[in-house]
C-alpha cells in the first residue's frame, strides 16, 4: 500500500484493477478516441501548414498598390452638361506616390516582418524566333527573397539578380528553349529592350506561374518600364499570417495606397482552411463525447456492481465526499491512461501515414508535426472528460443509502 | 452506553401506504454488555439495528450514544460518530474483495486518516493475530473460507476501538464449527476490551449464551 496516495485514490485504483476486463475495454475505447483526435489534429495541422507554406512563401502577405485612377469630371461649370456616364479610365502602370516613406512606415510597424518594393509589368521575352508575353517583377533580392522564397524554388542556376540577370520560370525556359547562362531579350510595350542573362530557373509549383514569371533587379525593371526610381507595388510579410488583413487595413487607413491581404486575395483558400479547422473541432467534440459516454456507462455499471462495497465503506465511516472522490478519480484515471495510450496510438498512426502517403512527385504530403503541446492538451482534455463523465455515477454512488447498498 | 427512547420507524411517510414497523422501542445497553437481539423474520430487528448503527434514522424518538443525542446531528457528524464509535459485522459480503485481509482491517482507520501509516498496519496485524489469522494477512477475500472472512470482519469492526459492535447474523452463513469459533471470538473480544456487543441472531442456542436477550415481535420489545 502506497502511503503517499490518499485513501480515495487507492480504493479507486483497486476497483479499476479488480474489474480488469471492464477497465481494459474502456481504456481501449478511450485510446482509440484519443488516437483519432491526435491523428486528425496533427495531420490537419501538418496539411494546413503545408498549404500555408506553399501559398504564403510564393506571395506576399500584404501587397500595397497605387490607388485606383479615377476620372474626375468637372462639375458646376455654367454651360457644361455633365454626362451621366463617367467612363473608368484605363489604369496606367504608375509608381506608388512617396513609396520610400510608405516602406519606412510599414517597416516600423511591430506586426510587419519584411517590406520590399517591386516594380512589375508585362514585357515580351524573346529568344531567337520564340517569344512569350511574361510578367516581369523587378525586385530587391535581399528583402524580396525573405517574402517570396525564390531561392527555395530554384531548380537550376543561382538565385542571383544583378542588373544583368534574369530568373525565369521552368515552363518559360522550356517554351523558349533556354537554360541557365543563355541570353534573353526583354522588350517593354514602350519599345525599350534589355538583353539579360538567365541566372536561374524557378519552379513555383504551378504551371501557368512557371510560364509567366520572370524576376529581374528593381533598377532593370524600372528602366525597362520607364518608371525611374518608382515602385508599382510594395510587398509585405507579417509575423502572424492571420493578422494580415488587420495590418492591411491599418496601412490603408494611414497611407494613400490600396492594401490587399492574402486573406482577401485568397478568400476561397482561407475559407477552406477555416472549414478544415471547424471540421476538426467538430470531430474532436464528437469523439470526446463518445469517450465521455463510454466512461460514464462503465462507471454507472461499476457503481451498481460495487454498491455493497460502497455500503460497507459508508458503514465504517467513509464520508459521502470520499465515495464521490473514489468514482471521480476512476473517471480521471481512465481518461488520463486512455489519453497516454491514445497519444501513442495516434503518433504511431501519424508516423506510418506520413511514411506511406506521398505526393505525385514523391515528396511528403504534409510535414510531421508532433508538438508536445498537442499531447499535453489531449491528456488534459481526456482527463477532464473522464472527470466530467464520472460526475453522475459518482453522485449516484455518494447518494447510495448505506442500508439499501449493504442489502444489495 | 446506548439508550433508545420511544423509537418509531415508518416507511412511505405522508403517503397512503405509510407503514410503521417499529412502534416505540425503549432499550438501554450498558457498557461491556453482550446482548442478543432475536425475533422472527420481518419483526423489525434489522431496522432497529440500522437505526442503532446510525445507518438509518428513526421517524421519531431519541437515540443516545455515550450520552449524546444523535437524532438531530447533521450527516457528517453522524458519519464521524459511526466511524469512531460503532463497528459492524454483516452476515453476507463480509470483506471488500479488491483488498487483502490486512488492508480490510486497516480500512476504517485508513478511511478516517486518509493516508496509510505504519501504526495502522501494526494495529491491523495485532487484530489479525487476535482473531488467529496473522498467517493469511496478505490473502484476498476470495482466497479465504467463510469463517476466515468473518473473523477478518470482526477484526475490522474492532479496528477503531469502538464502544459498540453491531453484528447482523454474524454466524448465519457459517457451518456449526465456524459459527462457534466466531461466537467465541466475539465473546473473547467483549471480555478482553469491554466492548459492548449487540448480536442479531436466529440461533437461540447462541442467544442463550449472551448476557441478555432482547426480543422484538411485530416492531415492539417483547417481554
Amino acid at each position: 500500500m502506497n502511503p503517499l496516495l490518499p485513501f480515495e485514490w487507492v480504493v479507486a485504483i483497486r476497483f479499476l484493477r479488480e474489474g480488469r476486463m471492464q477497465t481494459l475495454f474502456i481504456l481501449v475505447g478511450i485510446a482509440i478516441g484519443v488516437g483519432v483526435i491526435v491523428f486528425m489534429t496533427a495531420m490537419l495541422a501538418g496539411l494546413e501548414q503545408n498549404f500555408l507554406k506553399r501559398v504564403l512563401t510564393s506571395q506576399p502577405h500584404v501587397q500595397l498598390l497605387p490607388p485606383d485612377q479615377i476620372a474626375r469630371p468637372l462639375r458646376d461649370i455654367p454651360g457644361v452638361i455633365e454626362d451621366p456616364v463617367v467612363q473608368r479610365p484605363s489604369q496606367r502602370i504608375i509608381s506608388i506616390d512617396q513609396w520610400r516613406k510608405i516602406v519606412a512606415a510599414a517597416r516600423a510597424m511591430p506586426d510587419v516582418a519584411e517590406v520590399s518594393p517591386t516594380t512589375a509589368g508585362s514585357v515580351l521575352a524573346s529568344r531567337g524566333d520564340a517569344s512569350r508575353s511574361v510578367t516581369m517583377s523587378g525586385v530587391e533580392p535581399e528583402t524580396y527573397f525573405n517574402i517570396v522564397r525564390v531561392p527555395d524554388y530554384i531548380v537550376a542556376g543561382q538565385p542571383r539578380l544583378t542588373s544583368e540577370d534574369v530568373i525565369i520560370g521552368t515552363e518559360l525556359a522550356k517554351d523558349l528553349g533556354a537554360s541557365v547562362g543563355d541570353k534573353l531579350n526583354l522588350r517593354a510595350a514602350s519599345g525599350a529592350t534589355r538583353v539579360l542573362t538567365i541566372s536561374g530557373l524557378v519552379d513555383l509549383g504551378n504551371k501557368s506561374a512557371n510560364q509567366r514569371t520572370t524576376f529581374v533587379a528593381l533598377r532593370t525593371a524600372q528602366s525597362l518600364l520607364g518608371i525611374i526610381g518608382g515602385a508599382t507595388t510594395i510587398d509585405i510579410t507579417v509575423r502572424d499570417i492571420y493578422a494580415a488583413e488587420t495590418v492591411a487595413q491599418e496601412i490603408e487607413a494611414a497611407q494613400r495606397v490600396e492594401a490587399d491581404s492574402w486573406i482577401k486575395t485568397n478568400a476561397q483558400f482561407f475559407t477552406a482552411v477555416q472549414a478544415q479547422k471547424n471540421t476538426n473541432l467538430l470531430i474532436r467534440v464528437f469523439v470526446a463525447l463518445s469517450v465521455a459516454f463510454g466512461i460514464a456507462a462503465v462507471l454507472v455499471v461499476s457503481v451498481i456492481q460495487r454498491s455493497k462495497d460502497i455500503g460497507i465503506l459508508r458503514a465504517m465511516g467513509t464520508r459521502r465526499g470520499q465515495v464521490l472522490a473514489i468514482f471521480l478519480v476512476q473517471g480521471g484515471v481512465l481518461g488520463f491512461l486512455g489519453s497516454l495510450a491514445g497519444s501513442g496510438l495516434g503518433a504511431a498512426a501519424l508516423v506510418y501515414w506520413h511514411a506511406m502517403a506521398r505526393q505525385a512527385d514523391g515528396s511528403e504530403l504534409f510535414p510531421l508535426i508532433l508538438e508536445q503541446s498537442l499531447f499535453i492538451e489531449t491528456a488534459l482534455l481526456a482527463t477532464l472528460t473522464g472527470l466530467v463523465a464520472a460526475t453522475i455515477p459518482a453522485v449516484r454512488a455518494a447518494d447510495l443509502d448505506p442500508v439499501v447498498a449493504i442489502r444489495g | 452506553m446506548l439508550r433508545l427512547e420511544d423509537i418509531r420507524k415508518s416507511y412511505n411517510v405522508g403517503l397512503p401506504s405509510q407503514t410503521e414497523v417499529l412502534h416505540g422501542i425503549d432499550v438501554t445497553l450498558q457498557r461491556g454488555e453482550f446482548v442478543a437481539l432475536i425475533g422472527p423474520s420481518g419483526s423489525g430487528k434489522s431496522t432497529l439495528l440500522n437505526i442503532i448503527g446510525l445507518l438509518d434514522r428513526a421517524t421519531s424518538g431519541r437515540l443516545f450514544i455515550n450520552g449524546k443525542e444523535t437524532s438531530s446531528l447533521p450527516e457528517h457528524e453522524i458519519t464521524r460518530l459511526r466511524g469512531h464509535s460503532i463497528g459492524f459485522v454483516f452476515q453476507y459480503h463480509l470483506l471488500i474483495s479488491a483488498f487483502t485481509a490486512l488492508e480490510n482491517v486497516m480500512m476504517p482507520m485508513w478511511s478516517d486518516r486518509r493516508f496509510a501509516s505504519a501504526d495502522m498496519e501494526t494495529r491491523a496485524r495485532e487484530l489479525l493475530g487476535e482473531v488467529g489469522l496473522a498467517a493469511v494477512a496478505g490473502n484476498k477475500a476470495n482466497n479465504m473460507s467463510g469463517g476466515q472472512q468473518q473473523r477478518v470482519a470482526v477484526a475490522r469492526a474492532l479496528a477503531m476501538k469502538p464502544d459498540l459492535v453491531l453484528a447482523d447474523e454474524p454466524t448465519g452463513n457459517l457451518d456449526t464449527a465456524s459459527a462457534d469459533d466466531v461466537f467465541a471470538l466475539l465473546r473473547r473480544e467483549n471480555t478482553r476490551h469491554g466492548t459492548t456487543f449487540l448480536l442479531v441472531t436466529h440461533n437461540l442456542d447462541l442467544a442463550r449464551r449472551c448476557d441478555r436477550i432482547i426480543k422484538v415481535v411485530d416492531g415492539r420489545i417483547s417481554p
